[in-house]
This record gives C-alpha cells, structure tokens and sequence, in this order.
C-alpha cells in the first residue's frame, strides 16, 4: 500500500528524501493586527478622497460664508483638546490592561468614552450653530465638502463610542481574556487613527480656513 | 426630501406604490417576470421536495469554508452572467434593427437601462464574483493552508456581493434601473427624481462592503499563512497575481465608496458636490471614479494572468519560464495601474502637458504585459503541450489578448483618443480585453479546476464546441465594431439614420448569437459532465499532473484540506514533491483546528439589503430599524466567543482511510 503515491515518469528515490509535511499542527500567528491595520488604511483612503475633494471645493464659496467668517478656533480648539486628551486615556487604558487590571482598564476606558462625548457634544453644537446662520451642506460646494469631511469624521468617532461600550460591558463579563486583548488593541488602533485623520482635519480645514 | 411631503405612510412606504410595477405596460418585463417567479418556484419546490433546506442551511449558507465560498461565488458569477447576457443580446438585435423608419424594439428609455445594466452586471457580479470565487477557493490551498485567515468574513463578504445583485435584480421588477452607464459618467441622473440611480448606488456600496473585506482577508491569509518553506517567492504565481489583485481593491474599492458617498449626499442631502451650481464640479466625480475604475481592470485581468500562468505550466509539463520576471511584471502593472486613470478622460480638457504624461504611463503599461506574453510563450517553446480544454483557452487568449492591447496602445495616443474616445472602437477594444483576457481565463480555470472542486473533469466534447464558439463568436461579434468605430459611429445609440452601417451591426449580431450558443454549449457540458461524472471521475486528486499544491490533496479536498501541514521547497511544490517520490502518510493524525459555521454573515447581509431596499425607496421608517437591526445584529454576533472547533483525530484518520483504500482500487 506504500507505493500507491509513486508517480509514473518522477525519478523515486534518485534524489536525497526531503520533509514534506510537519508532524504537528502549527500554529500560524495570528492575523488580526495585520488585517486591522489594512482595514485601517483602506479607511485612510476613504479619508483621502474627502480630503482631496475638500481640497478641490474647499474655496468654491458660490458667494456664501468663508471658513475665515465661520470657524470659531477657540471652540475647534477645544475640541481637539478634548479627542487629544481621550487618546492618551486610552493609553492609560491599555497600561492598566497591560497589568491585568480589570477594573483599572474599565476606569480608563469609560475616563475615555467621556472625552469622546464631549467631543461629539461640542461638534454637534458646531454643526447645530452653522445650520441656524444658513450655512448648511447645501449652500456651497466649500461646506458640502466641510459637512461631509468633518461629518464622517464625526460618524466614526460615534461608531468608535459604541465599540468602546460593547467592549466595556465584553470585558466586565469575560474579563481581559486574549480575544477581548485583541479587540481592545484593535480599538486602540482605530482611536489612535482617528485622532490622527483629526489633526489632518483640525490642520487643512480649520487652520488653513481661517488663514 | 424636501420637496415630499412626509405624512405617515410616507415614511413607512415612501415612493413604493403599484405605479412603480412596470409590468402592466411594459411586455418584455412581464414575460420576464413570470419566467423568474415560475423558475423560482419550481427551485424552491425542489429544495422542499428533497428536503434540502436543513443541508443548504448548515452545510452552504452559514459555510465559513473557503472551498464552498468560491463554489457559491462562481455560482454567483454564472447565474449573473446570464443575465448580464440576455442585456447584451438585446442590445444588439436592437442596433441591428433601428435603422431609418425602423425604431427597433426597446424604447430609448430601457435601452439606457439595458447598456447600463450590461455593463454594472458583468463587471460587478460576473466578473468579480468569478475572479473572487477562484481566489477564494485555491489561494488557501496553494498556499498549503487550512482556511483564509478571517473565515466569517469571508461568508459575511459573499452574502454582502449577492446582497447588491439581489439589488440590481430587484430593479427589474420595480421601479427601474440607472440609465447613466455603468459608472454613473454622465451624472445625467443625478437629478432625476427616478430610483435608477439609488439601485445603482446601494447595489454597488453594499457589494462594495463585501469586496474590501474580502481583498483585506486573502492579503492576511496570503501573507501568515503560507506553509512552512514558502516564501514570496515561491508562491505560485496565481496566488501572486491574487496578492497584487487584493493589494489594488483594498487600495482602490475605498475611492468608489468615497465617490458614490459623495453621491448619494448629492441626491439625497442636497450638496452641490458634482452639481453645476454653487461650486459643484462635475469632473471631479469623473476623477475619482476613474481614479477607482481603472485599478478595477487591473483587479479582473491580474488573476486572469495568474490562471493562464499555471494552465501553461501545467500543460507545456515545464515550470513557467521566467517565474521571477512575472512577478515582477505583475507588480509593475499593479503601481502603474493607479497612474493611468486621466487616459479614461483626455478629452476632458487637461491640456497637452497632462494628456503627455497619462498617454506615455499608459503606454508603459504595455512593457511588463508583453514581457508576461514572452513568458508564456518561452514556457511552451520546447514544451510537451497538451491541448487540454484550459490550454486552448489560453491560446486562444494570447492571440486575442495580443490584439486587444495593440488597440489599447493606439487609443492610449491622446490625439488618436481624440478621434476615437467614447466611439464603439473603444467598445471593441474593452471587451477585446476583458472577454479575451478576464472571461477566456475564467473557462480555463473553470475546466482546469473542475475536477479538483467535484472529484470529475468536465466533458471535452462540449467543452471544446463552446470553446470554439466562443472564440469565432467574439470575433465575428467584435471586428464590426472595431470597423464602424473607426467610421465614427459612437456607443450607447439606440437608433441610427445611416443604412449603409447596417450590415456590420447585423454581423455584430450574428456574433453575440454565436456567442449565446457557446454559452448554452457550456451549461450542456455542466449537465453532460455531471451525468457522465462516474466516467469522468478522477480518483489521484491529481488529473493534469499538476505542479502546486491543490493538487497534493484529494479531489474534493476534505474540510480540512491538508491533514499534514505541508512543508515546501521550490517553486513549484508539488512538482517537487513528486520528484522527490513523496509518500502520502498514513499515520501520526492528530486533531485539526478549524472555525465554526455561522449564521451571522447571511443574516447581517440580509438586513443590509432591506436597508439599502428602503433608502432606495425613501422608506425612512424602515431604513432607520434595519440599520439599527444591522448594528444590532453585529454587536451580537461580537458576544459569540465560540467560533471554532477541532476536528477530532479519529474523524481524520477515517477519512485519510478511505481515500487510501480509494487510491488503492483505483490507481
């Protein structure tokens, strides 16, 4: 029954024998961080067409308000603040994690939901504010692309809020076992990115809007 | 929205109402309607009357198994195709009808819907779908790997592509399709109030959805877990091409999403993103979808590549000549495909200096190409060729492919593009390339990889008459168009006064019906095949004496593909494996590792369609529950710890068993 597998025409045995199969189940390294990672840049992209479209419309004012007149950088400031502040908190989470600190990393986490809702909080404000002086998404094409940057921004911060709960109430349950571990890095990584793709935000729409 | 008024059925029903059933007036959608629902019914009366429902459930639909993903997407492609099909068919008696007095049969109206509903189907969800389902189904198993890396998602991305094609098929039957081309180029229905343009929009991002994490799971997969041994540069070449190819939909599918966002705020918001007005920009829509399409084509011809690379091999019995010169062509073409998209638009006004540097980028293109050419046809000189099925497919595909690029250089030329871009030279060129290359390479992976999928190779009588009817179909189909192109005739015309162009649109014609029985010849030799299946059986695993390693492993592979991880060498794995007079083991099994079934993809794709459904229809009651069902549904599925399982030693063994005694009355 051994010599079922002998192809007709390959030269058995005239060649020194190799391993052809490992004994034992390996055990790939995981892929998630890689994957994340990707993920991450493909929404770097999306990121960088809103960008580059902003860059197209961002001074097609069709005679209606300028950044200059509407951004109040005292209120974006402290809003950057606040998702700045939310960044590091959330490294304080990870450290806490990094110890096996259930309760600590929970602190930390909720510490950081905070900051986000506030950030949230202050740019619906914003959003609320520039809808009552006439300047909608409507009006022009410059805050078309404003609205839409700033908004999806936005949308991923509130998504990375609902993550962050679910997580909270995943690892009160289960506690700090490797999936919830690796879930918690991926939602760093997503926080971090975000606060990233901010100061593009906070740098070319509102810095350079006002200058 | 601003201008309805929002009363409360409007926001549970919004503009769905019996008006928007085209059937009572439009007879070609009736008939077709009525052969949908018969056919339906006699499907699912099938399903119910063998009691099928419970393994289609457990062993398909919830299947997070590679092999059965890309069974399901190919499934996916053909049934599309059919349908992707019958548009073209009914574009061309069209054209070679309407001529002077004679109006044709398709007012202009559907004839728009048709040529846009061609074009979004066949790249879409036939070509896509195809290319995805090949790559889903062997780069695990060339890589010498149990599953992809993500094997949820992979099930999730599936039901999410058949999400947007339920979509696009639903447009049929109610209210009506995009009639702006199959990119939305001409914005024409940006305004219009119709839902044309929303199917197109939400069939496309909730396909989109599924494409992007498809391309991130088989990069993971191809990068952690390739066997023991293989390094990049011994990977075959197919599963180099589907690294490239997923490298450019991550890197690209992102764009078309960002585009069609941009979009449907337009539409439904009110921005003035691509309007003419307040600032809008119309080209800067047509930049970012190119900026998106023409990696896109490079998505679909890559694996294509990858195929005709290992049919090649395979039946010249030589590996490929210049492995190391195609992978570095292949990773050429996939940078320089992101810096050719202007040369889709060089009549929009860039100037020449702009024009200059896009026409010579195109150009360039051409170099790695014809270099992949030489390949192949240095791998079959003094080659032991075998004229197997998959191999005249690829001859026929380096001749015709050959063509289609010489045309693609000239319209590459600005002032050449000046005279020819949007005429049906282009239409020719196109479909040139993509049927030459993208669909000529899916029947030869199709004939190739049959047998490994389904334990019998496919019939080589009807094999070889679709084939042929194929090839002399395009040709007879396309040559006319290349003719009248070149006379100035522009596409997407439904109508025509010049009498002396109707001969070579009647030959066009004569073409696509020689083509429609290459396809029915293709569905007969499914059927013939399957009935003959004992004579056809291939009992080695190995039927071709193939190279890589799908063919180390039986035919169907089990679920677990390998029960060995194997270790690998050289190039061509299994080749050497064979040199090397490798024994299959038939002790030391041991439990193996694998990922649970779920139900969790079909039904978050589900309530993505019913989503998508209800914005299309303004139905703002029910978008708002669905999407929150959505996100529901997600975060549930998150609370599911348990996703995988091991297969227990003794279930292997008795499986490893049975393929020994099989080998041993059989070989």
């Amino acid at each position: 029954m051994s010599d079922i597998r002998i192809h007709a025409g390959a030269a058995a045995g005239a060649l020194a024998p190799r391993e052809y199969h490992l004994a034992h189940e390996p055990h790939p390294e995981n892929g998630t961080a890689l994957g994340f990672w990707l993920y991450l840049m493909s929404d770097c992209l999306i990121f960088a067409a809103l960008f580059a479209t902003y860059g197209v419309l961002g001074r097609s004012y069709a005679a209606g308000p300028t950044g200059a007149q509407l951004f109040d950088l005292t209120l974006v400031a402290i809003n950057t603040a606040f998702l700045l502040l939310s960044s590091i908190t959330f490294g304080f989470a990870m450290l806490r994690k990094q110890l096996g600190d259930v309760k600590g990393t929970l602190l930390w986490l909720a510490v950081t939901g905070v900051f986000g809702l506030c950030f949230l909080g202050l740019e619906l404000y914003e959003f609320s504010h520039l809808l009552h002086e006439g300047a909608g998404p409507q009006r022009s094409a410059f805050l078309s692309a404003f609205f839409t940057l700033v908004g999806t921004h936005g949308l991923h911060v509130t998504f990375g809020l609902i993550w962050l709960v679910v997580l909270m109430v995943q690892i009160g349950k289960h506690g700090l076992i490797p999936e919830n571990n690796r879930r918690l890095m991926c939602l760093s990584m997503f926080w971090h990115f975000l606060d990233v793709v901010w100061i593009g935000v906070f740098t070319f729409v509102y810095l350079m809007g006002v200058l | 929205m601003s201008s309805e008024t929002l009363s409360p059925s409007h926001w549970a029903l919004g503009r769905l109402s019996w008006d928007v059933v085209p059937m009572a007036h439009e007879p070609i959608v009736l008939a077709t309607f009525i052969a949908v629902v018969l056919g339906g019914l006699v499907v699912l009366a099938g399903i119910t009357k063998f009691r099928l429902w419970g393994p289609l459930w457990r062993d398909w639909i919830c299947s997070i198994d590679h092999k059965r993903i890309g069974i399901m997407y190919m499934i996916l492609g053909l049934v599309m195709l059919l349908r992707g099909f019958a548009d073209a068919v009914m574009m061309r008696l069209q054209q070679a009808m309407a001529f002077g007095d004679n109006m044709g049969y398709l007012p202009p109206h559907h004839y728009d819907q048709i040529f846009t509903a061609h074009g979004v189907i066949m790249i879409f969800f036939v070509a896509m779908p195809l290319v995805t389902g090949l790559m889903n189904y062997l780069v695990p198993l060339q890589i010498g790997a149990r599953d992809v890396s993500f094997p949820f998602l992979n099930n999730f991305s599936f039901w999410m592509t058949t999400a947007g094609a339920v979509l696009v098929m639903v447009s049929l039957f109610l209210g009506e399709f995009s009639t702006s081309g199959w990119l939305a180029l001409s914005n024409l229905g940006a305004q219009s109030p119709s839902t044309g343009l929303d199917y197109y929009i939400w069939a496309l991002q909730i396909a989109g959805v599924g494409t992007t994490l498809s391309g991130i799971n088989l990069i993971v997969t191809i990068i952690k877990m390739r066997a023991p041994g293989m390094s990049l540069m011994k990977m075959p070449v197919f599963t180099w091409t589907a690294l490239c190819t997923n490298a450019l939909i991550v890197a690209s599918f992102p764009v078309l999403t960002a585009a069609l966002v941009l979009m449907s705020l337009d539409r439904y918001v009110g921005t003035n993103f691509f309007t003419n007005e307040l600032g809008g920009n119309p080209m800067l829509y047509v930049n970012l979808i190119w900026i998106w399409g023409h990696p896109e084509v490079y998505i679909l011809v890559l694996p294509a590549f990858g195929v005709f690379s290992e049919v090649v091999a395979t039946f010249s019995k030589k590996r490929l000549f210049g492995y190391t010169s195609m992978v570095y062509a292949t990773v050429c073409i996939t940078i320089l495909s992101y810096l050719v998209w202007l040369h889709h638009f060089f009549t929009m006004g860039s100037g020449a200096s702009v024009n200059t540097f896009f026409g010579i980028t195109t150009m360039i293109i051409s170099i790695p190409t014809g270099a992949k050419i030489f390949n192949w046809l240095f791998t079959m000189y003094k080659g032991r060729i075998r004229f197997e099925l998959p191999m005249m497919w690829t001859v026929a595909f380096m001749v015709t492919f050959a063509i289609g690029g010489m045309t693609g250089v000239l319209l590459a030329v600005p002032p050449a593009d000046f005279v020819l871009h949007n005429s049906l030279f282009l239409i020719a060129h196109f479909h040139n390339v993509i049927i030459g290359g993208v669909v000529f390479a899916m029947f030869a992976g199709i004939n190739y990889w049959f047998p490994k999928a389904f334990g019998y190779k496919l019939d080589r009588t009807w094999g070889v008459r679709s084939f042929w009817l194929w090839l002399v179909g395009f040709w007879v189909a396309f040559t006319p168009l290349y003719v009248l192109g070149l006379m100035g005739v522009t596409r997407r015309a439904n109508h025509f006064e010049d009498q002396s162009l109707q001969i070579w649109f009647v030959i066009a014609a004569i073409g696509a019906a020689m083509i429609a029985a290459g396809i029915g010849c293709f569905l007969v030799q499914l059927v013939v095949s399957f009935l003959k299946r004992e004579q056809l059986r291939d009992w080695t695993g190995d039927p071709w004496d193939g190279r890589t390693l799908e063919w180390a492993t039986s035919s169907p592979p089990p679920n677990y593909n390998f029960a060995f991880t194997p270790v690998v060498h050289e190039i061509d794995a299994w080749w050497d494996m064979k040199k090397h007079g490798y024994k299959r083991p038939l002790a030391g099994f041991q439990p193996i590792h694998m990922p649970a079934n779920t139900g969790a993809g079909v039904v978050i794709s589900g309530l993505s369609l019913v989503f998508g459904f209800a914005l299309i229809w303004h139905m703002w009651l029910l978008a708002a529950v669905s999407f929150a069902a959505v996100v529901l549904a997600a975060i549930i599925h998150t609370f599911n710890y348990k996703r995988d399982f091991y297969i227990p030693a003794s279930e292997v063994i008795s499986t490893e068993e049975a393929r020994t005694l099989q080998l041993a009355r059989h070989v």
